[in-house]
């Protein structure tokens, strides 16, 4: 496996890539062009689920199904939820600011193992692809991203296998990564640099990655037995057969639900990052966000019944799986708490980034409400399966994790590319992506109260209009990205120079050119001890390089 | 692996930076046992779970053999000390002993494969047949999978150990190390699955 590199001048990673462009669609090394293929390959796939969410809102603005046939309906639903969670939110939020970002912060020149990153990132197209395809060759799976047997098993079986090819290819992908990730931040950190001195980022990662390791390989594995009843006619979860549909409920929860925090808790984690540079003040509470962090990854693994509480559960399980899920209010709360007063007192700059962070902060707190109601029983029982969790789980991963990706490309936009944004559209962004959120998701709620059930084309009629105020909020979703785009690309062309650091930030990523050069650094990589020193002496905060002078000579 | 090689700076100035980080395949390979474990873990707990939920009819209730798995169980364990010593014969730049240890490992996985298939073509059910057997053969066919997959690394180390300034040898000998730590892997799982399939 090890070629020992012969010991020249040009540094090896230099002559494996091409340059340009052309790098982003080559089997790049480099741990910043691989996040960023992973994060513009996200967008595409983000903006083909958003106009399956469009088909799926126009569907629903007159109670009768006549914009597209019901099993059409089904498939549009379970291509929008799958490729949302696979291909949009987790390769973004882990994949993309991980490995463009945890190198950076733990003073590597790149991640542990560069050429599993690159495989890993090169599994995500094809399984992408091959989802989309199936839809225009045999008809996409039907059975929403949860896969559930018996439907799973009697709906049409070629999209069904093609669709748990896919979602193996990239829970592979997901694990490699975990790992390159897990590996990266234990070991690769710069000498002298304590985990306790990390960026947050890095913490939400390393608890991210570990419940990627734990969780992912045993959906893979419910998959597979998934797929023998399909394709065999084994009777795993087939119950003419003798076989439990229960079962493949516990494993697939027992991955699916910490992949809610797979895909949140990177996103506190660059929340975290973004507010300090922009309030010019200290982290709140940066060792309560650390073990916040480490406490929902233990309960993350022990909650997932509780998206099970009407598949016949036994009492004592619905009691132990309410209490576990009360608690994890507990460390998100102790992390919300930190945010506010991150916020508190600070020279806040009301920019794109700090708006998206907020309007996060906002939303994921009504959708952790919403969580807690959910987590009791009684409750759940009266909205399960209906438009209630619909709107949760909008609140917690779009109100959530997308806003940060927002946030997040509008903060590292200038790392990434040496561009300015323009400001006053990225707040116009803000403004509407914001009111058509509430708008499309906050009336759900009351839908789901009332008793409309989700994943249907057809409903009530005494829902019309809610429905309507509701695909009226998704039409502005949908235009909200009109701006960003324009923004993005009219910035990456004619967009001010933005120098090395237009925020004045203090981690590592700041501390090089923009963007960055090949291996990171010029010289060595800088010690950052004190990532969110703001607002305190200079001297005391900023980058103590082991020999300044050899940095100065470098650069 | 080693991307991050040394990076030397052209300015003669300067001293040469060691930027190059240890090898850390071997914490990388243990995270990815970590996964893989978690995948039998999922199965276990499946199969637990369909004993415990869907009882069999009485007719269909099978005594599995114990003489050919038992024996199975007992290649394997002793497959995996057999591994150990060619491990031990590499450090000391026993190559030509090394490779006997590894070709004995091979074949007594390789042994294990065989009477596993046996143990199949003489077992009165079928894939189909009823929940039990499903699981059966989807438990032990996913880990003579792993089995395969070990077999064939032990002889491609075998292979690659080949010459003393080959790609195996006493200072590089990650690739037999990692086959080494994913064999006592697969036997662990072995056990653990025969203790749960065939004992209780």
């Amino acid at each position: 496996m090890t070629i020992t590199v012969p010991q020249t001048n040009k540094q090896p990673s230099e002559k494996l890539q091409p340059t340009g462009w052309l790098r982003y669609l080559s089997f790049s090394l480099d741990h910043k062009v691989i996040g960023i293929q992973y994060l513009i390959c996200g967008f595409i796939f983000y903006l083909i689920g958003g106009a399956l969410a469009s088909a799926i809102r126009i569907e629903l603005t007159s109670p009768v199904s006549d914009f597209m046939a019901r099993d059409v309906y089904n498939q549009v639903l379970t291509l929008h939820g799958t490729i949302m969670i696979f291909l949009w939110i987790v390769p973004v939020v882990n994949g993309a600011f991980g490995n463009y970002l945890i190198p950076f912060y733990v003073g590597a020149r790149d991640m542990a193992f560069p050429r599993l990153n690159a495989v890993a990132f090169w599994l995500i197209p094809p399984a992408g692809l091959m989802l989309i395809t199936s839809y225009f060759i045999n008809g996409a799976a039907q059975s929403g991203w949860t896969a559930y047997p018996p439907l799973s098993i009697t709906t049409p079986a070629a999209g069904q296998i093609i669709w748990i090819i896919s979602v193996l290819l990239l829970g592979g992908s997901s694990i490699f990564g975990g790992i390159n990730f897990i590996v990266t931040i234990l070991k690769l950190r710069r000498p002298g640099l304590q985990l306790m001195q990390l960026p947050m980022y890095c913490w939400a990662m390393l608890g991210t990655s570990i419940l990627v390791v734990l969780s992912t390989p045993v959906l893979a594995g419910t998959l597979i037995l998934l797929s023998f009843d399909i394709v065999a006619h084994t009777g795993f979860f087939n119950p003419a057969l003798g076989g439990n549909v229960i079962v493949y409920q516990h494993l697939f929860w027992f991955y699916s639900h910490p992949a809610v925090y797979i895909m949140v808790l990177p996103a506190f984690g660059l929340v975290s990052e973004i507010l300090p540079v922009h309030c010019r003040k200290p982290l709140f509470g940066y060792t309560t966000m650390v073990y916040s962090i480490m406490a929902i990854v233990v309960l993350g693994l022990v909650v997932w019944a509780h998206h099970m509480f009407t598949s016949g559960t036994p009492p004592w399980m619905r009691l132990f799986f309410t209490i576990a899920t009360s608690f994890i209010a507990v460390p998100t709360g102790i992390k919300f708490f930190n945010w506010v007063a991150t916020l508190w007192g600070g020279r806040i700059s009301l920019n794109s980034a700090v708006l998206f962070s907020c309007g996060f902060i906002i939303n994921f707190v009504l959708g952790g409400i919403t969580g807690i109601a959910l987590a009791q029983v009684p409750f759940d029982i009266h909205v399960h399966d209906t438009y209630f969790v619909v709107a949760h789980f909008h609140y917690v991963v779009y109100g959530g994790s997308v806003f940060v990706i927002f946030s997040s490309i509008y903060h590292w936009y200038p790392k990434f590319t040496g561009k300015m944004l323009n400001e006053n559209l990225g707040r116009f962004h803000f403004l509407i992506t914001f009111i058509g959120f509430n708008l499309c998701f906050g009336p759900q709620h009351w839908l789901g109260m009332n008793g409309m059930p989700r994943r249907v084309a057809e409903y009530d009629p005494q829902f019309t209009f809610v429905n309507q105020l509701s695909s009226v909020g998704a039409l502005l979703m949908a235009l909200s990205t009109l701006p960003f785009l324009w923004n993005i690309f009219q910035s990456a062309l004619k967009g001010p120079i933005a120098g090395d650091n237009p925020w004045q930030g203090l981690t590592p990523e700041w501390l090089t050119s923009s963007p960055p050069p090949v291996e990171n650094w010029k010289g060595e990589a800088p010690l950052v001890s004190k990532p969110y020193g703001y607002g305190v002496n200079k001297e005391e905060s900023t980058m103590e390089s082991v020999d300044d002078a050899q940095g100065d000579n470098n650069s | 692996m080693t991307t991050l090689a040394p990076t030397e700076q052209s300015s003669e100035k300067q001293i040469t930076h060691k930027s190059e980080h240890g090898d850390y395949r071997l914490l990388g390979l243990i995270t990815f046992l970590v996964a893989d474990g978690m995948t039998f873990a999922g199965f276990f707990a499946a199969y637990l779970t369909f004993k415990a939920a869907n009882p069999l009819l009485p007719d269909a209730i099978y005594e599995l053999e114990l003489p050919l798995p038992t024996l199975n169980t007992f290649l394997l364990l002793v497959s995996s000390a057999t591994f150990h010593r060619a491990g031990q014969a590499l450090k000391l730049d026993k190559t030509k002993l090394c490779r006997r240890w590894l070709l004995l490992t091979a074949s007594l996985g390789i042994a294990f494969l065989v009477s596993q298939m046996v143990e199949y073509f003489t077992l009165p059910f079928g894939l189909t047949d009823n929940l039990y057997a499903s699981t059966f053969y989807a438990l032990t066919g996913f880990h003579g999978l792993h089995v395969t997959l070990g077999a064939i690394m032990i002889l491609i180390v075998w292979w690659q150990a080949r010459s003393p300034d080959g790609r195996v040898t006493s200072k590089n000998n990650f690739p037999l190390e990692a086959a080494e730590l994913y064999w006592h892997f697969v036997d662990g799982i072995w056990v653990i699955l025969f203790i749960i399939l065939y004992l209780l």
